[in-house]
């Protein structure tokens, strides 16, 4: 008896290892050269193979895939949609794309042409692709457990309606978007149901409306990603639970962009972010239980516009240095919290030497309420009689919400590293 | 005409006023430089000061001056020359005197540490505001015989143009809240040469941005052919009308 369980013991590692190499056998490499069709050898292979793109062009239109596939690429073959509709459709678990390279999909609004489209798929990966002049990038729809890395995506058309976005997932969850870089498209990321994901290390720039655009996508994390000189910045809405964390928004200038645009968002995080060069660092409506803390607003025209519509919001330990405006609102109700920021226009005294400054701070200057009442009264934005105007108000307070007060401003700023 | 106006522009010039006024102007221009890092915030800084200083003192210098120099016009006015080439001839020297410590003042640490487009209109609006409050003085001056009445209504004329016109001005858009304001603003930018100064400044400046509809319309006005003619036009009228005035007054003046 003991015998043979020690025979036993022998044998099944070797059974093991006789079925996986069975597998493995099973799992075939299959090269393709330029000018072969890719869809006869997707079609030709068997679950689980590996094709292999040798470099050079290949016509690429409306390539279908419903089974699980790896599609590798040696020195980023090129995929030339040739304008024509999609370039690959999958519709499938465990497919892997690595290092290939998209050109010219086609120009449509009616089938939204991307360079790939998945439908329904689970555990599939995207990654070290290049994309270029493509009207969708990544489209992603009614699919869960992705991997989009390292993809780089770009367009380069000169009007909004031209192009579509650049990652764009709908329906999906349980997903990874990582160190991707879009430029050029309509929005660089844009979420519409999409939950438990993350976002990470993602470098946005210059896209035509926004960076970052995401509906009903409740559970997600953002982190270091950046976004900078996208036409109107970064706009969110209609999410729970949002964790945002160590991003840039940079550079979003223009009368109508700004840094973020919360519109809507609650129980939600926004910690240790940069918020630089922006026309609005942070505008935000019918926003509720937002904890901004650590942030650092520097140069902005407004740092924040917090509308009277937000509530039970807490602004603690943040920077606000170099900004035109630090705090406009467009009501006297305020149900938000500051507490313990940094104000570099804060021009009170520390009799007792503990950091905090023993004046009350107050972020809102009589101008910044007046042109948000009447907009038409900017023309006498730096005149002379708005400077006397600010001053009277900040040692007699009446116009300004009283609410909207620091009790405890830092002395000093906070050291972010950043 | 020209040799009065050589000798008006010797006498101005060798005063210690015109030295200390171009030092003052020079010593702002280099501190700024060297607290702020961009050019923008430079030209920002610099136009706060400008709006707010250059219609003083040019008013209060050219009043002061011409009471000063009072006696030299009426010995002039006894020789056989023309009476307005004396007037003007005094004018004239105060305008170049003042524009000059601007240009220097300002433009010599621009070409220090360079200038863009926001410093060069800095420049020319500086002119046209000395321009501007020289003339008005010059008109209170030779409206009234007492000098400190004179120094009175150009500092009162500056008060309501730099605040109490703001004033008003706040005090319409606030009246008339619920009405399209962006044209009627404009009109009323117009009206006043300090704050068509200081919009046409705003408008090279990349925070123009924040100023909403209204800066849009402004962007939009200024940076068209027709716009920028229409402000050159207005702003020559403001230097034109109170020279002319003052021109008027003095060449039937009984002294």
């Amino acid at each position: 008896m003991l015998e043979l369980r020690k025979a036993m013991n022998r044998i099944f590692p070797l059974i093991l290892i006789l079925c996986l190499y069975a597998i493995h056998a099973e799992a075939d490499k299959i090269i393709l050269k330029p000018g072969q069709s890719i869809q006869a050898a997707v079609d030709r292979s068997a679950a689980g193979d590996t094709l292999i793109f040798s470099p050079g062009t290949y016509q690429a239109s409306a390539v279908t895939i419903r089974k699980p596939l790896s599609l590798i690429g040696n020195n980023h073959p090129v995929m030339d949609g040739e304008n024509k509709g999609n370039i690959f459709l999958v519709a499938s678990e465990n497919v892997l794309i690595r290092g290939l390279k998209f050109i010219r999909t086609g120009k449509s609004n009616m089938d939204d042409s991307a360079a790939i489209k998945f439908f329904d798929s689970k555990n599939c990966t995207v990654e070290n692709n290049i994309l270029v002049d493509t009207f969708f990038g990544l489209h992603f729809s009614n699919s869960s457990n992705l991997t989009i890395r390292n993809n780089k995506v770009n367009a380069s058309a000169s009007r909004e309606f031209e192009v579509g976005n650049g990652i764009h997932l709908w329906k999906c969850k349980d997903s990874l978007i990582e160190k991707n870089e879009v430029s050029g498209h309509r929005d660089g990321i844009y979420l519409e149901f999409v939950t438990n994901t993350l976002a990470k290390e993602n470098f946005i720039q210059g896209n035509m409306r926004y960076g970052l655009h995401f509906m009903f996508s409740h559970d997600n994390t953002y982190l270091k990603n950046t976004f900078k000189r996208n036409g109107a910045g970064v706009a969110v809405m209609y999410t729970k639970n949002v964790t945002m964390q160590e991003n840039r928004f940079e550079e979003n200038w223009g009368s109508s962009a700004y840094g973020i645009l919360l519109k809507d968002i609650s129980d939600s995080k926004v910690i240790g972010n940069v918020f630089l060069k922006n026309t609005v660092g942070i505008y935000m409506e019918g926003s509720s239980r937002i904890d901004f803390k650590e942030n650092t607003f520097k140069e902005n025209g407004w740092a924040l516009k917090l509308m009277a519509s937000c509530d039970q919001n807490l602004f603690q330990a943040n920077n606000f240095t170099r900004n035109t405006f630090d705090i406009s609102t467009n009501g006297n109700l305020v149900l938000n919290q500051l507490k313990e920021n940094y104000w570099d226009k804060y021009e009170g005294y520390d009799l007792n030497r503990d950091r905090i400054g023993d004046v009350p701070y107050r972020p809102i200057n009589l101008y910044s309420v007046i042109v948000e009442k009447i907009p038409a009264s900017v023309m006498l934005w730096r005149s002379f009689l708005v400077t006397l105007l600010d001053r009277m108000e900040k040692i007699l307070p009446t116009m300004t919400p009283d609410e909207m007060i620091d009790h405890s401003p830092k002395m000093r700023p906070y050291d972010f590293g950043t | 005409m020209f040799k009065l106006l050589k000798y008006a522009l010797y006498d101005i010039l060798k005063s210690r006023f015109a030295i200390i006024y171009t030092v003052f102007l020079a010593l702002v221009a280099i501190s700024i430089y060297q607290v702020s890092d961009d050019l923008s915030k430079v030209s920002l800084s610099l136009m706060n000061i400008m709006i707010l200083f250059i219609p003083l003192i040019s008013a209060v210098f050219a009043t002061t001056h011409f009471y000063n120099n009072l006696e030299f016009i009426e010995l002039m006015l006894a020789q056989p020359v023309k009476r307005i080439h004396v007037f003007l001839s005094q004018l004239l020297a105060v305008v170049i005197m003042l524009s000059l410590s601007i240009l220097l003042g300002f433009g010599l640490p621009m070409m220090l540490w360079g200038a863009d487009s926001s410093l060069l209109t800095l420049l020319v609006v500086g002119v046209v505001l000395s321009s501007v409050f020289a003339g008005f003085a010059f008109l209170a001056s030779v409206l009234t015989r007492d000098k400190a009445k004179a120094i009175g209504i150009s500092l009162a004329l500056w008060i309501y143009f730099s605040l109490v016109y703001d004033g008003l001005v706040l005090y319409i858009i606030y009246s008339f809240a619920d009405y399209p304001l962006e044209k009627a603003t404009l009109a009323l930018v117009m009206l006043n040469p300090v704050d068509l100064g200081r919009i046409l400044m705003l408008m090279q400046l990349d925070i123009s941005a924040l100023m909403g509809y209204t800066g849009a319309f402004f962007q939009q006005f200024f940076s068209s052919g027709s716009g920028i003619l229409i402000a050159t036009f207005a702003l020559v009228i403001w230097m034109l009308v109170p020279n002319y005035l003052a021109t008027r007054v003095f060449r039937k003046r009984d002294f």
